[in-house]
């Protein structure tokens, strides 16, 4: 009776996650405000508003669009180093904005490989710099992250049910549509939903590659609002917008949001049918083309950075030193609460919808107007240097957690629908319960998801800018001050050095949790 | 402050056990600075970040003002020149910075205007190549913004902005909003061609690769090939020159002028430490600050040392006419000028 008692009341730790959430974000907002009043949009915000959506929308799209072959083929092939490849093809999401710009740019730039390639066929050169620019950053940074959430969309389904098709002669046709189609319909939407808040927030990639002024973002006019002209009023409308935005997209992903119902399998992780012939031809094309296309400018920043490691400054090993200690200390912080929430969420307690949505809202909310409303909040009470690291830990942990969560919620779903009524008949503790089934069985997704936290609060260059004082930078910094002082071969070595740190972590992370995982 | 090394008999298999020890370690370390800080007068320069890097001028003039003054010199670094002063806004009176160093002359009108700025009193003459005296705000250095160009890629770079429009030459600059440099180019056609601005910047819309957040995004791309020349100043041929050994590029002298960015210091109105940071902004003026500036910040310095610019200075080109328009003007112009480069540029 008490686990059942304990269903159905307010799950403390997931309200607790919620609260603080809320208060990052809605709260900090809330401080730019109160200190400033609001102003109305102008007609360049509203111009900015429909760049911003127009490019997050193209960008979200082909993502999607590009990751349902990828991760198909790769969901249903075995070939050597198939595991390496998908950790490997990760690595882009965590490159640090203005890495993977150059790294891009030595690859599709003036004078990258494949403008060499056409001339040297005779053909007209291309240029990047363009809203196609701009879609290209965002489908090479994010196609990562979607075809590792429909991976584990395919992976989620049963074994059990692709053998019974099978048995079935269910033509491959018809397989799409029962077992895949649904999947994709439960997965899809949440990735188009992730990938098109992230874009919103887009600022550097979007101006360096937009080619001028009419590829302005919320997310830059934000900036100019604080930053430069110190207008606070017009910052607090312009996140109020931002909200706004990712709140309509959030509502119109929950519409499209569905259950799978596949039911439980004995968890056993079989072969999914491999289709011979020409379908061989295509996956083999699919996996290809985006290894090609997410590798070579990763390649391209580790062999400018290799030169760069001989003659790294001596404040290297501290600053990536602080950004190791950010990561660890925001991935402890926002697993646990992606943890809480979801599980609180998929077993519809009560104020499920609200946890939802607060584990939804960072990616809603500017890590610039985060840190400003904590600036102005807490500067009162200490110096804003003594606070740069865990200021820096506290808005990771919050900026990471919708990854992280939004991982682990289909799955908490499964687990819920799937073991839920076992686990009570079986009467487990809820710490047994946690042990045996609910960590076991979330370790693929907990693991990647404090991957990816670690990876991002390794490379983040957001709100430490405000803080950070003289001996408070943490590696991004560093690099950041590297460029702005010509040093950019240094800064290419420093910037290697950032991503084998936030892979490193990252691989570790997703290992643990790939190895866990029955 | 030295600590005792984790021992090295730990076993190898207990990682985590090291990390906490220096993570201790490194706290402990702070603590102990904080410790020792407190025994001397403490005077707060709130500045850039690249001032107080350890390439940046911040480490010398730290060392050389501490050898004068008995008292502990901390700089606090808050991004960059416009972000300094969102900062001090932020802070208001209840800033424990004493003096603010790195806002530029397209800054200063806005900055006066906050009343958080007490005259600097200072008497010393700067060398500028224009007359510079504000009663509030010191110049500490100075560049003239210029296209920076590779030689062997660009023989004959364009004369002037005119002669760029016409040229099918490629360049990247920083976006107005958001960079120093890029809100100096405005002001530099601005004054250059007053009226017909807006014109100049329909005629560059074309040559325009793309605009930068900042300028070392701007500069990374240039140096990458995306572009033929890039926004940057007179001075950044003499960091390949002599911090490189590398000749290949060179600043082009446009027949307009060249618009200057002075960067200042300022004292704050609320400042605890008056005396200390008067002794400071008087030892801005001094040889000890100035011959620091040329090859770690790569501007001229406010007031030419004694002994001269360092060699390679020498070859950079020097404009015959230059630019600047007050801090009022600059101030005035900025809404205006902006919407005609946004006008110009978002095709």
């Amino acid at each position: 009776m008490a686990s059942r008692a304990g269903a159905i009341s307010v799950p403390w730790a997931a309200a607790l996650a919620a609260a603080l959430l809320a208060a990052m974000t809605l709260g900090t907002a809330g401080v730019v405000a109160l200190r400033a009043g609001a102003a109305l949009p102008t007609a360049a915000d509203w111009a900015a508003v429909r760049f911003t959506l127009l490019q997050a929308a193209l960008s979200a799209g082909l993502s999607c669009l590009l990751a349902v072959p990828v991760a198909r083929a790769l969901a249903r092939r075995r070939f050597p180093l198939r595991g390496a490849l998908i950790t490997l093809m990760g690595a882009p999401f965590l490159l640090p904005v203005i890495v993977a710009i150059l790294g891009l740019l030595a690859v599709f730039g003036r004078s990258g490989i494949v403008n060499d390639a056409l001339a040297l066929l005779g053909l007209p050169r291309i240029t990047v710099y363009g809203l196609h620019g701009v879609v290209l950053a965002h489908v090479f940074l994010n196609l990562p992250l979607a075809v590792r959430m429909l991976l584990m969309g395919w992976q989620a389904i049963p074994a059990e049910r692709f053998r019974l098709a099978q048995s079935l002669g269910l033509s491959p046709f018809a397989m799409l549509r029962h077992l895949e189609w649904p999947m994709l319909r439960a997965t899809v939407p949440g990735a188009f939903v992730t990938i098109f808040t992230l874009c919103l927030a887009s600022f550097a990639v979007a101006l360096t590659l937009g080619g001028g002024p009419a590829a302005t973002t919320v997310e830059l006019a934000i900036y100019q609002a604080l930053r430069f002209d110190f207008v606070p009023e017009r910052a607090a409308t312009l996140a109020v917008v931002q909200f706004l935005l990712c709140a309509g997209a959030l509502a119109a992903g929950w519409g499209l949001l569905r259950d799978t119902g596949f039911g439980a399998g004995i968890g056993r992780r079989a072969e999914l049918p491999a289709p011979p012939g020409w379908r061989r031809g295509v996956d083999v094309a699919a996996i290809g083309l985006a290894a090609l296309f997410l590798l070579l400018p990763l390649s391209a920043v580790v062999l400018r950075g290799v030169a760069g490691l001989a003659d790294l400054p001596q404040g290297t090993g501290p600053a990536a030193l602080r950004s190791l200690a950010v990561a660890v200390g925001s991935t402890v912080l926002t697993t646990g609460a992606a943890l809480a929430l979801a599980l609180a969420v998929a077993r519809r307690a009560g104020g499920a919808r609200l946890f939802d949505l607060a584990a939804t809202l960072p990616l809603a909310a500017s890590s610039l107007v985060i840190g400003t409303g904590l600036f102005l909040l807490l500067r009162p009470w200490a110096a804003p240097s003594d606070m740069a690291i865990p200021v820096t830990v506290a808005v990771n942990a919050t900026l990471a957690l919708p990854y992280a969560y939004r991982l682990l919620l289909p799955e908490a779903r499964a687990l819920h629908s799937d073991y839920d009524r076992l686990a009570r008949a079986l009467d487990l503790t809820p710490l047994a319960r946690l042990r045996l089934v609910t960590l076991p069985r979330l370790a693929r997704p907990l693991g990647f998801g404090a991957g990816i936290t670690a990876a991002l609060s390794t490379g983040d260059l957001g709100v430490i800018t405000l803080f950070a004082g003289e001996t408070d930078a943490t590696l991004p910094l560093f690099i950041h001050g590297l460029m702005g002082a010509y040093r950019m071969e240094a800064a290419a070595g420093a910037a290697l050095l950032l991503v084998l740190l936030s892979f490193g972590l990252f691989a570790l992370f997703d290992g643990l949790g790939r190895h866990a995982a029955p | 402050m030295e600590f005792e090394p984790p021992s090295p008999t730990y076993p190898s298999h207990m990682e985590e056990e090291k990390m906490r020890t220096s993570f201790l370690a490194l706290g402990l370390a702070t603590v102990a600075t904080a410790a020792v800080a407190q025994d001397k007068p403490v005077l707060t320069v709130l500045t850039y970040d690249s001032f107080t890097a350890e390439w940046g001028p911040g480490p010398a003039v730290e060392k050389a003002f501490e050898a004068t003054c008995a008292c502990d010199l901390q700089f606090v670094a808050a991004g960059d020149g416009a972000a300094l002063l969102s900062r001090i806004q932020m802070e208001g009176a209840a800033s424990d910075a004493d003096v603010v160093l790195g806002l530029d002359t397209n800054l200063t009108a806005a900055a006066a205007a906050t009343g958080l700025f007490a005259p600097h009193g200072q008497t010393w003459k700067n060398t500028l190549p224009v007359a510079y005296d504000d009663a509030t705000f010191l110049p500490y250095d100075w560049g003239w913004f210029a296209f920076v160009h590779d030689k062997a890629k660009l023989p004959q770079p364009p004369a002037s902005f005119e002669d760029l429009a016409a040229s099918d030459v490629k360049i990247v600059i920083q976006d107005p909003r958001s960079s120093t440099p890029g809100l100096g180019l405005l002001m530099w056609v601005k004054a250059a061609y007053g009226e017909r601005a807006g014109e100049i910047w329909q005629g560059l819309a074309d040559n325009v690769v793309t605009v930068t957040p900042g300028w070392s995004e701007a500069y990374g791309l240039f140096l990458e090939g995306e572009a033929d020349m890039v926004l940057s100043y007179t001075t950044s041929p003499a960091y390949h020159l002599i911090a490189e050994s590398d000749d290949s590029k060179a600043a082009a002298a446009f027949a307009e002028g060249h618009y200057l960015q002075v960067e200042v210091a300022g004292k704050l109105a609320a400042t605890d430490q008056p005396e200390l940071a008067d002794a400071f902004l008087a030892f801005i003026g001094t040889d000890a600050f100035q011959s620091v500036i040329p090859t770690t910040n790569w501007m001229y310095p406010a007031v030419t040392p004694a002994a001269g610019l360092p060699a390679g200075f020498e070859t950079l080109i020097q404009p015959a006419t230059s630019l600047l328009l007050s801090s009022d003007e600059a101030l005035a112009a900025r809404d205006a000028a902006l919407a005609e480069w946004q006008a110009a540029l978002a095709r």
